[in-house]
């Protein structure tokens, strides 16, 4: 009873959707109606929050008759993972795409802001659509509430690689990005609509992809984090579709948040504005279809169907196509460019959108060539980490080069000698880590992008000194100063860091295959690894091999134990790696199989990798700076709201 | 400096990043990208020496140890490939399975792998293996491949 009284909750909020779209739009066009929308949006959100609610005691009662639950979860798995199960499947994710698309038409329909009616309204309404064909694509091709004719005893379970605390919160994550940014979408497509153009809407824009984007940043880390210990490959980026996927709306994400600075500012650059927040709705659900029409061969592939990929390609080509024939029917009336100095914040800021849209495009032709070379010539073909390495990687070399100047550069016209003066410190600390990275023999490239990346990182440092002011009380005057700050430093050092770590993984990662006895051992990055004991255990829903090492580096021994493990529900084993992790590196030992003929010995994969923390710490740093922004942006809404007498002013 | 002036500035550095681009990404699609063979397809030596990926069902039987190397063939149902890879295979490596290796061809017919692919996904085959086997008419899986 429950899965049917979801499904009816979900036809419901389909409906509600339909309404708030079809009376958003209209109001937009009338002036009038806009709090009909807005209702709707409320009993959109209810419904599909309560469908999923549903879906979740389905899930977390192993109810087998429906047939989401019997394909994806086993009534042997720990609660915590059951529950994950609801949104670790397409199914399941489909509708968890519905809750958030939703809940964001809900808070577009609580919170106005600046936005005149029929601008507000309009907004509403293209949400409405939005949420509208996600809901009519889950509802007819991918419902999660299908019972099945005969229920089976005992689910399939899910994919034993899921069942990871990274992995339960990674699709979450992910799809408040992804979906995140269905809000500028439809903001943008709002604005065209109404002919609204004023600066209030990149101000409106501003939240919303701040909040996406800082999802999908925390989200990619996840995920990539997750890769890094489950999949016992010793990396933690391999450059590939599924991954690509992903990284397109963040780097769109990233400019849009730039541009609409800009924009919310000075005015300018509105119509960039509108067309990185349209390509980045975009963005997300080309990944989207990439990921679930298996069109391109992935490591990360899942099983997939082509009639959806088919119906997600459709979605792609209406909102995208749709919005950019609206964008070139508005163009004319868009404000004329108003045109700025070089040397300025803006113009800094231009650079960064123009570097990011390029880079964003190398990322989508590598993704997407291999489609077209098959088309075209019959040739199966992949593009991997080199064909990235040496085009992304110089395009993102010249925006992170040019990035710290930006905060240093005051807006219309910046004092480029005061600038350099100010960063010198930076440029002799990023000639040092180059040459480091020479003398080390990482090659050329590595050398520059470890340079590229301390200068980021201590470019933005050098920003925060002269933040500080001349004289003492540095210190009171930088923790007074606005949140903005700290979350432009917080992003911008992140950004650094995260380049040093990923040059480093990428160039000076190093690995060993061995094969060890108990008792054997094995001298690897200056450590001493040996193996202790090989012992079986047994989990909730599993029974593992588990090998005990000691790895000794000088006089200081640790121990360290990786497994492999089988789950009753699958035939295939996984690796649960083992990781000594430090500032400088990660000691990282993962279990293979067990070599044939050769009794008692244990095959070992070893891996060094350095600088990994920075890596991940980094990425935290970046998603960390944009909660700050978004916090910053709140207060500041609330005490101009104070100002203009709209709240109660707090005593 | 002239509005006119500052225009072309903005436009030249664009113009400059723009080729930059262009020419780094033409060199890169056509140095740096990996093409997919099957055994069949390795008796032409077109593909000696270069990075490739080969795909095909691990031949039941063929996975033996040579000190740390794991040895296997690699079988599209009408040739059949030699593989050495240096390394653990994956958990999902499993004999009469479909399998990727990204290597070099030596000239004495032995693939050496440098990686060996792993997937998610125990039912999942990699399009170009499926398709692939399809056309050499050893394809036993029950779905049909998305064009």
């Amino acid at each position: 009873m429950i899965a049917e009284i979801g499904a009816f909750l979900f036809a419901l909020g389909l409906v509600a959707s339909c309404v708030q779209a079809v009376l958003g739009l209209r109001a937009g066009a009338r002036a009038d109606g806009a709090a009909a929308s807005a209702a709707a949006a409320q009993v959109a959100s209810v419904a599909f929050a309560s469908a999923f609610v549903l879906l979740v005691i389905c899930f977390a009662r192993s109810d087998f008759s429906v047939a989401a639950v019997a394909a994806n979860s086993h009534s042997a798995k720990p609660m915590v993972y059951k529950i994950a199960a609801t949104w670790g499947h397409h199914e399941g994710s489909m509708a968890l795409w519905c809750v958030i698309s939703s809940l964001a038409g809900l808070a577009l329909a609580s919170f106005r802001g600046g936005l005149t009616a029929p601008m507000w309204s309009a907004a509403l309404g293209v949400q409405g659509l939005v949420t509208l064909a996600a809901a009519a694509y889950t509802l007819l091709l991918s419902n999660p509430f299908a019972r099945l004719a005969a229920a089976p005893l005992e689910g399939a379970g899910l994919n034993p690689l899921l069942q990871d605390p990274a992995l339960a919160l990674h699709p979450p994550m992910l799809y408040l990005g992804y979906v995140g940014l269905s809000v500028p979408f439809s903001l943008a497509v709002g604005a065209l609509w109404t002919r609204s153009f004023g600066p209030e809407v990149a101000q409106a824009i501003r939240p919303w992809a701040l909040l996406a984007w800082s999802a999908l940043t925390l989200g990619i880390g996840l995920g990539s984090y997750w890769a890094y210990y489950e999949l016992g490959w010793g990396g933690a980026w391999f450059w590939d579709p599924v991954e690509n996927a992903s990284f397109l709306p963040w780097l769109i994400g990233t400019a849009l948040l730039h541009s609409a600075i800009v924009t919310a500012r000075r005015g300018s650059m509105m119509g960039w504005t509108l067309l990185l927040a349209i390509a980045g709705f975009g963005c997300s659900l080309l990944g989207t279809f990439l990921v679930r029409s298996g069109v391109l061969s992935s490591v990360h592939a899942f099983a997939v169907d082509p009639a959806r990929g088919v119906a997600v390609l459709a979605m792609f080509a209406g909102a995208v196509g749709g919005a950019l024939a609206l964008f070139a029917w508005r163009a004319p009336l868009l404000p004329a460019p108003a045109g700025f100095v070089v040397l300025s914040r803006e113009g800094a800021l231009a650079f960064n959108n123009f570097g990011l849209a390029i880079c964003t495009g190398i990322v989508l032709i590598g993704t997407l060539y291999p489609l077209a070379a098959e088309a075209v010539s019959g040739r199966a073909l992949s593009v991997g980490a080199p064909f990235f390495n040496s085009t992304f990687g110089p395009l993102a070399g010249l925006v992170l080069l040019v990035a710290p100047f930006g905060p240093l550069l005051a807006w219309r016209r910046g004092d480029a000698r005061a600038a350099v003066q100010v960063l010198l410190w930076a440029g002799i600390g990023a000639v040092l880590a180059l040459g480091l990275g020479l003398a080390f023999r990482g090659g050329a490239a590595a050398a520059l992008g470890l340079g590229v990346g301390t200068w980021m990182a201590l470019g933005t440092l050098a920003y925060l000194w002269r933040r500080a002011g001349p004289g003492p009380g540095k210190t009171v005057r930088l923790l007074g100063a606005p949140l903005a700050v700290w979350a432009l430093a917080a992003a911008h050092f992140g950004a650094g860091v995260l380049t040093i770590g990923a040059v480093a993984q990428a160039s000076f990662r190093f690995e060993h295959s061995v094969s060890l006895a108990p008792g054997e051992a094995v001298q690897f990055a200056g450590r001493g690894l040996r193996l202790l004991r090989v012992e079986s255990i047994e989990g909730p829903n599993y029974d593992a091999q588990r090998a005990v090492f000691s790895v000794s580096a000088g006089a200081r021994e640790q121990s360290l134990h990786a497994e492999r493990r089988r789950y009753w529900t699958s035939d295939s084993p996984t690796t649960e790696v083992g990781i000594l992790s430090g500032l400088w590196g990660d000691f990282y030992v993962a279990l293979g199989e067990p070599a044939p003929g050769a009794q008692g010995q244990l095959g070992v994969r070893l891996y060094f990798n350095p600088f990994i923390a920075w890596m991940f710490g980094g990425i935290a740093m970046i998603g960390c700076g944009g909660a700050l922004a978004l916090l910053s942006l709140v207060r500041v809404g609330q005490r101009k709201r104070v100002a203009l007498g709209q709240v109660a002013a707090v005593p | 400096m002239t509005k006119r002036g500052r225009r072309l500035i903005g436009v030249g550095i664009g113009a400059i990043m723009l080729s930059l681009a262009a020419f780094l990404t033409l060199r890169g699609l056509s140095g740096s990208v990996t093409y997919f063979y099957v055994p069949s397809d390795l008796s032409t030596g077109a593909a000696q020496g270069r990075l490739i990926r080969l795909g095909g069902l691990v031949e039941a039987g063929s996975t033996k140890r040579e000190g740390s190397d794991l040895i296997f063939v690699v079988t599209d149902g009408a040739a059949r490939a030699q593989v050495r890879f240096a390394g653990e295979p994956p958990d999902l490596f499993r004999e009469n399975q479909g399998v990727v290796a990204e290597g070099r061809l030596r000239p004495d017919g032995v693939f050496v792998a440098e990686r060996v692919l792993a997937k998610h996904d125990e039912s999942y085959m990699p399009p170009e293996v499926a398709k692939a086997l399809q056309a050499k008419g050893v394809w036993r899986g029950p779905t049909k491949v998305a064009p």
